[in-house]
């Protein structure tokens, strides 16, 4: 087999990922009244970028053969948090997002603590912490409300050059940032080799609870991230219990699009990017087809079907039976 | 004694009264072992004779409760792999330490990868990759493939490689060539003796009595925990040694071949044409009741694939199977286990595809046999009872209670447990994939005399091993294969070890010509 073959076989979840979205936004934009303006790339960026950077967190953890079911209420605590605090003069502002960045890793970290001492099931862990970083974003906005500083809000989910959607490139900046290195460092391989078979990694010397915790702690990092990016795109901030768990549960599809396994070991963040934007296209393309309100939720979930069987179409070549189950 | 008086008389390496209890089993007690730099030392020993509890103290898995070590006479601990790893061990475990979803070069370089400004430096890695396979004589893995990808033999290559990069002082091999072709065995084997002779201690654990024949400098015997001896290797006679693993006679390790009747009936299982992709070309087979057929060759020409088509697993197999003369589409395990051909397929991987490790050694056995114990959907209890305790006796399955997880069983035992799961159905085809890898000699023998007397009850037998000895041990015939085709047939007295080897390589043996490769 040549190299390229083996790149191939590496990024096949990816590139699956990459063709559901550019399917099903190439359906959007074709039947979309006003076709592919820049206005029109910029709205759907906006929505994706926040539903990408929770995919990603969503990713990070997965890896690692885990699940967090606290990803969404991390992201509404930190929007309710930066509704606060990230507003002002230019230093005050840039204090505040780095405050509410930290404030996601410390939800991530506590999520990673649990997890490895504590040895409680991620998904039990998850939902305990979920529940009380809703609480506590309860607590910091009872009712919806608050500002942000709107020069960067405005700045970040604009145009560059007049043409490229900003949050696209904050977006790239974190793949470039945050994931990237994660993937390439030693941490990042014992996340993926934990995830994979722990008592191999264990072994191996691999230091497993070093790359679980930094695979948890990014993970709020993440989707910190994105509450902050919610909260630039909303001016307030809100505590929707609804709109977290729809997050959560969004998360988990878009990283199943993006060709990551949930059995851990397996899979990129790139790829639930594209996993998030592909999700987040089923709702607009009910919005173009004129779609009855009532209807949506119904539609939307069909649509998702669909994606996601075209994403184990692979298993349909499957001749030995026994590689289903790998 | 000065210090370097001590230094200079002492062992490379020397384990002293250590033992090691898990809940009331005494796996180990009162070891002591002294390793030497140049030279290969063998541990032999049964099962659950405490040698996997020894190297896994060595190599940092697990604490010993008393004892202690000394490396260069000076004490030590180790708190985990990579501490023992650090110190200069190096194990190649039986139970795969590789990590499937990573690359080859990935699981290569795991300990401690190369990098460059905090980040793992890939082509650095690669390069390891590269040396390392070609230090073990295995450059035809790919330093990008996946391991889950590849065959078992494979992975046990690269986790000789892995072995090897880590450049140990100290290197451990826990049944490392037990999935090994005869020509990787070669390979490896030429590599030990370069190390031997580099300075690096080897500790050789086997079943094969001729690899630690050819390999080892000293032996020591390990029973119920205990080192019975250590001795020069070469000092005992196989039987002899044997006999200090088993703690009795050893005699007759395969009983004998009943005389082959002639039937009329037609063969129990037959196949025509079969033929897969391109792994398996035009095999066309047939085996009577009370025969046992065996598939010889090299590792991956097609056997494991050939199994697993007739038992139903893999899709598009063209050809056709017939069972007692009659043709049958057998188009799922469901259909190959149900009456008519009451099949059962003894799997190679048990951690995978044989058990469920993490429930109790009673929920394995009666899953496979549920509808032979069941009235209506509902389970009789009492029958299932009654099946399970006749297989725990007829196998001699040692275990603390029925109610414990298969998982802390020793090897030997979960393979009878597989074996025991398929035996309640009362098949009449059984399928057997390398079914022996690992396990050791007592649990071996009464395997072998289990399908002699299955063969005698009327099953009809397929027995794919890697291991020679079995084959002309235990099969009434032998089919060898190369690149998915049947190149030779052998029967009765022509069933030898060149026979099969220059079969299997699929060369001229002087008095026939084999099939043009």
């Amino acid at each position: 087999m040549s190299e390229w073959r083996y790149w191939l076989n590496e990024q096949r979840g990816t590139l699956m990922g990459l063709a559901i979205f550019l399917l099903m936004f190439a359906v959007y934009i074709a039947n979309h009244p006003a076709g592919l303006t820049a206005n029109v790339a910029q709205t759907a960026a906006n929505k994706g970028v926040l539903f990408a950077f929770v995919a990603m967190a969503q990713t990070l953890v997965v890896i690692t053969a885990g699940i967090d079911l606290s990803v969404g209420m991390i992201f509404i605590l930190t929007n309710c948090l930066a509704s606060w605090i990230v507003v002002g003069e230019p230093l005050p502002t840039a204090l505040g997002v780095v405050a509410v960045l930290a404030a996601g890793m410390v939800c991530g970290a506590i999520n990673g603590l649990l997890v490895i001492y504590g040895r409680l099931q991620p998904i039990v862990a998850t939902i305990a912490t979920g529940a009380v970083y809703f609480g506590l974003a309860l607590l910091l906005r009872p009712f919806p409300g608050g500002s942000v500083n709107e020069d960067l809000a405005d700045a970040l989910t604009g145009r560059l050059f007049g043409v490229i959607p900003s949050s696209l490139v904050v977006l790239a900046a974190a793949v470039l940032l945050v994931w990237l290195p994660f993937r390439r460092s030693r941490l990042g391989r014992a996340a993926y080799a934990a995830g994979s078979s722990e008592q191999a990694a264990f072994m191996s010397g691999v230091p497993i609870r070093r790359g679980k915790f930094a695979a948890y702690t990014l993970a709020g990092l993440l989707a910190a991230m994105g509450g902050l990016f919610l909260t630039f795109f909303t001016y307030t901030g809100e505590a929707a219990y609804a709109s977290g768990s729809g997050y959560t549960l969004w998360s988990i599809a878009a990283v199943v699009l993006g060709g990551v396994s949930l059995y851990g070991g397996r899979g990129s963040a790139i790829g639930a990017i594209f996993g998030a934007f592909a999700a987040r296209t089923t709702g607009d393309m009910l919005f173009v087809f004129d779609v009855d309100p009532l209807w949506q939720p119904l539609l939307q979930g069909v649509v998702l079907m669909i994606a996601v069987s075209i994403g184990s179409l692979a298993l349909l070549r499957v001749r030995n039976r026994l590689d289903w189950f790998q | 004694m000065t210090t370097a008086e001590i230094q200079a008389t002492s062992p490379l390496f020397r384990m002293e009264g250590v033992s090691k209890r898990y809940g009331g089993v005494r796996a180990l007690e009162n070891a002591k072992l002294d390793v030497e730099a140049g030279q290969i030392h063998a541990i032999l020993g049964e099962n659950g004779a405490g040698k996997s509890t020894l190297i896994k103290i060595m190599a940092g898995v697990v604490a010993a409760d008393e004892g202690r070590m000394l490396l260069d006479g000076q004490d030590i601990t180790f708190r985990s792999p990579a501490a023992a790893s650090a110190a200069g061990i190096a194990c190649v475990f039986q139970e795969l330490s590789l990590i499937p979803d990573l690359s080859v070069a990935d699981n290569i370089a795991i300990a401690n990868p190369p990098r460059r400004f905090g980040l793992i430096d890939r082509r650095a890695q690669r390069a390891i990759a590269e040396e390392a396979l070609a230090r073990a004589g295995a450059e035809d893995i790919h330093p990008r493939a996946a391991v889950k990808d590849l065959p078992l033999s494979r992975r046990q290559m690269v986790e000789i490689a892995k072995a090897l990069a880590s450049k140990p002082r100290i290197l451990i091999l826990d049944e490392a060539t037990s999935a090994l072709t005869a020509g990787d065995v070669a390979k490896v084997f030429a590599v030990l003796k370069r190390l031997r002779s580099e300075g690096l201690a080897l500790l050789y654990i086997s079943h094969r009595m001729h690899e630690i024949a050819e390999l080892a400098d000293t032996c020591t015997v390990f029973r119920n925990g205990r080192n019975v001896a250590s001795f020069r290797a070469g000092t005992r006679s196989n039987s002899e040694v044997v006999e200090m693993m088993i703690g009795r006679e050893y005699s007759n390790v395969f009983p004998p071949k009943p005389p082959r009747a002639v039937i009329a009936k037609p063969p129990r299982l037959e196949c025509r044409n079969l033929g897969w992709g391109d792994r398996l070309r035009d095999i066309s087979l047939s085996v009577a009741e009370g025969e046992v057929v065996g598939l010889g060759g090299l590792d991956g020409q097609g056997q494991r694939d050939l199994l697993l088509a007739l038992f139903g697993v893999l899709r598009g197999a063209t050809g056709s199977v017939l069972i007692d003369g009659v043709p049958m589409t057998i188009a799922s395990p469901a259909v190959a286990r149900a009456s008519r051909s009451a099949m059962a397929l003894i799997p190679e991987d048990r951690k995978t595809e044989g058990l469920m490790l993490p429930m109790t050694v009673r929920e394995n056995l009666s899953f496979a046999a549920l509808d032979h114990v069941s009235r209506g959907g509902i389970i009789d209890r009492t029958a299932e009872e009654q099946l399970i305790d006749e297989m725990v006796r007829l196998l001699a399955i040692k275990t603390a209670g029925l109610d414990i997880p298969v998982g802390a069983l020793s090897g030997g035992n979960q393979q009878k447990v597989v074996i025991a799961k398929w035996l309640m159905r009362k098949p009449r085809i059984v399928l057997l994939n390398d079914p022996t890898r690992g396990i050791d000699v007592g649990t071996k023998q009464e395997m072998y005399q289990l399908l002699r007397r299955l063969a005698d009850a009327g099953a009809a037998i397929l027995f794919y091993s890697t291991d020679y000895d079995e084959l002309i041990g235990c099969c009434d015939r032998v089919l060898v294969l190369y690149d998915g085709r049947i190149v030779r047939e052998l029967e009765g007295r022509d069933i030898t070890e060149h026979a099969l080897i220059a079969s299997a390589l699929n060369v001229d043996d002087g008095d026939r010509r084999g099939t043009a490769a």
